[in-house]
Formats: C-alpha cells, sequence, structure tokens
C-alpha cells in the first residue's frame, strides 16, 4: 500500500510538470502534448488510486478516461488540420 | 486504514491546489484555445476527485462530458469565432465584490447542513435504507445506484434522456449547417 501512495506521489510529480508545460506552453502544439499527457496521467493516477483504496474497480473508469482522452486528441488535431469539424471529407488541395 | 485515510486526505489536497491552478490558468489565458485545453484539464481533474470521493456515476458523467464532449463542442464553437479573448476596458471590481458577496452567502448557507457523511443524515434515512434493501428483490442487480436510475426512477431518466437528446439535435444542426456553408463558399471562390 505505501508502495501505491510512493507511485501516486510520483505521479502528481509528473502532474505537476505537465500542467508547468501547459500554462507555459509557447506553441500550441506544447499544450495538445501536455493535454494528451495529462489525460494519460489521470488513467495512471486512477489505477494507482484504486489500489489505494482497496477497491480495484476503478480500473473501468481508467479505462474510459483513457477512451474518452483518445477521441479529445483526434478532435483537437482534426480541428488543427480542418479548423473544423463539418467536413468529413478533406478537400483535395489539402492533403 | 489510517495511513490510507491519510495518503486520500493528501491526494485531495493536491487535486483541489492542481484544480485552483488550472482555474487561474483558465481566467490569465487570452488564446481561447488554450481555455479550451485547460478546461478539458479541469475536467479531468474534477473527475479524480469526484473518484477519490468516492462518486464513480459522478465521475463517469464527468469523464465522458466535460472533459470529452465539451472540448469537442467547445472546439467546434472555436472554428467559427475568433480564436483570442477580447480586451475588456472596465475594471473587474465590481464582478470581483459580486462574486465574493454570492460565494461567502453560498458558504454562510453550508454552515445549517449536517456534518459531513454522519449515519443519521437525512438522506441516509429517508428512502436509500429501503432501496438498499429491496434492490436485490424487487431488481436483482449489485448496483443500487442503477437499480435507482434505470427502475426506481426510470420515467425521470427517460425524460433526462429526451432533453440531453434534444441538445445534441440542436447542436449538431448548428455545427453542421456552419461546416455546408464553408464548404459552399470554398465551392465559389474555386
Amino acid at each position: 500500500m505505501y508502495m501505491f501512495l510512493a507511485i501516486t506521489a510520483a505521479l502528481f510529480v509528473s502532474v505537476a510538470l505537465v500542467l508547468v508545460r501547459l500554462f507555459a506552453g509557447p506553441t500550441l502544439y506544447d499544450r495538445v502534448l501536455a493535454v494528451n499527457t495529462f489525460g494519460t496521467l489521470t488513467v495512471l493516477i486512477l489505477s494507482a488510486l484504486g489500489f489505494v483504496t482497496e477497491r480495484p474497480d476503478f480500473l473501468d473508469i481508467a479505462m474510459l478516461y483513457a477512451l474518452v482522452n483518445f477521441v479529445g486528441t483526434i478532435a483537437i488535431l482534426k480541428f488543427f488540420r480542418y479548423r473544423s469539424f463539418g467536413r468529413l471529407r478533406p478537400e483535395p488541395e489539402e492533403r | 486504514m489510517t495511513a490510507n485515510l491519510v495518503g486520500i486526505a493528501i491526494i485531495d489536497i493536491v487535486f483541489f491546489t492542481l484544480l485552483v491552478l488550472t482555474a487561474i490558468a483558465i481566467l490569465r489565458q487570452r488564446n481561447l484555445f488554450a481555455v479550451a485545453m485547460l478546461s478539458g484539464v479541469f475536467s479531468l481533474l474534477s473527475a479524480g476527485l469526484f473518484v477519490t470521493l468516492d462518486a464513480m456515476d459522478v465521475a463517469f458523467t464527468e469523464a465522458a462530458v466535460g472533459a470529452g464532449i465539451s472540448t469537442v463542442l467547445m472546439l467546434g464553437t472555436l472554428a467559427l469565432t475568433s480564436r483570442d479573448e477580447a480586451k475588456r476596458p472596465r475594471s473587474a471590481l465590481l464582478p470581483l465584490f459580486v462574486c465574493l458577496v454570492a460565494g461567502a452567502a453560498l458558504i454562510y448557507g453550508t454552515l445549517d447542513m449536517p456534518p459531513f457523511g454522519a449515519v443519521d443524515n437525512p438522506i441516509q434515512t429517508h428512502v436509500a435504507p429501503e432501496y438498499i434493501a429491496r434492490t436485490p428483490t424487487d431488481i436483482g442487480i449489485p448496483n443500487v445506484v442503477a437499480a435507482v436510475l434505470a427502475s426506481y426512477r426510470g420515467f425521470d431518466t427517460l425524460g433526462e434522456v429526451v432533453v440531453v437528446f434534444a441538445a445534441l439535435v440542436a447542436v449538431l444542426l448548428m455545427l453542421g449547417t456552419s461546416g455546408r456553408r464553408t464548404n459552399g463558399k470554398n465551392g465559389k471562390e474555386e
């Protein structure tokens, strides 16, 4: 259990580092990468928390977060690429 | 067990600190794209906090709606509007005062509430024991929250689903029309 608390503490340190990059990040790509990493770290923190509180069914929520994180990152990158979610197919000149 | 509780309390405090830091960063940020990213992070942090408070269903909703759909909707809105917040010349003293007064009133309102997590609170003694006692025989599933949402308050949940569906259709109509208009404009320019 102490091991899981130590893991959680280490994860929170990395969360703090990612948040620094998110707040200060000079370019938008830094921020996108920081948000994606933050989602991954949240998944890991939730998994560790499940073992700290001795209820490993938290893993389900961690899985949901991983899926949401993936969809969110895809949406952000699609927005970068096409400036809109309305178009389903890319214009020929944008390829 | 005590070490566990202390650990969870520390984790709660860290979550709250990160929430406050993220909120301040959202306020100070002028680039709306970064604000959309930061609010997604804010939602993820609050969902983590809900998990440590044992509110699984709320955490699920917060993760799916707050971090997932809201970020996408905000980005879709950004595609229609400008990407930078307009500078506001007026001073923020009066809004700050209103916020402080409203917050103080809310905190004053919580003083009358029963102690956090006590066994004899009204919420623990009203209908909850009946639901917990009857769910295994009435519904036959282990999750009492799911039984209450889907069976005991089934019509209520059905109404909520209708409201959410109507909102989704409205948002999709707004976003979809704009995309088609952009396409049409591009076609004319070519």
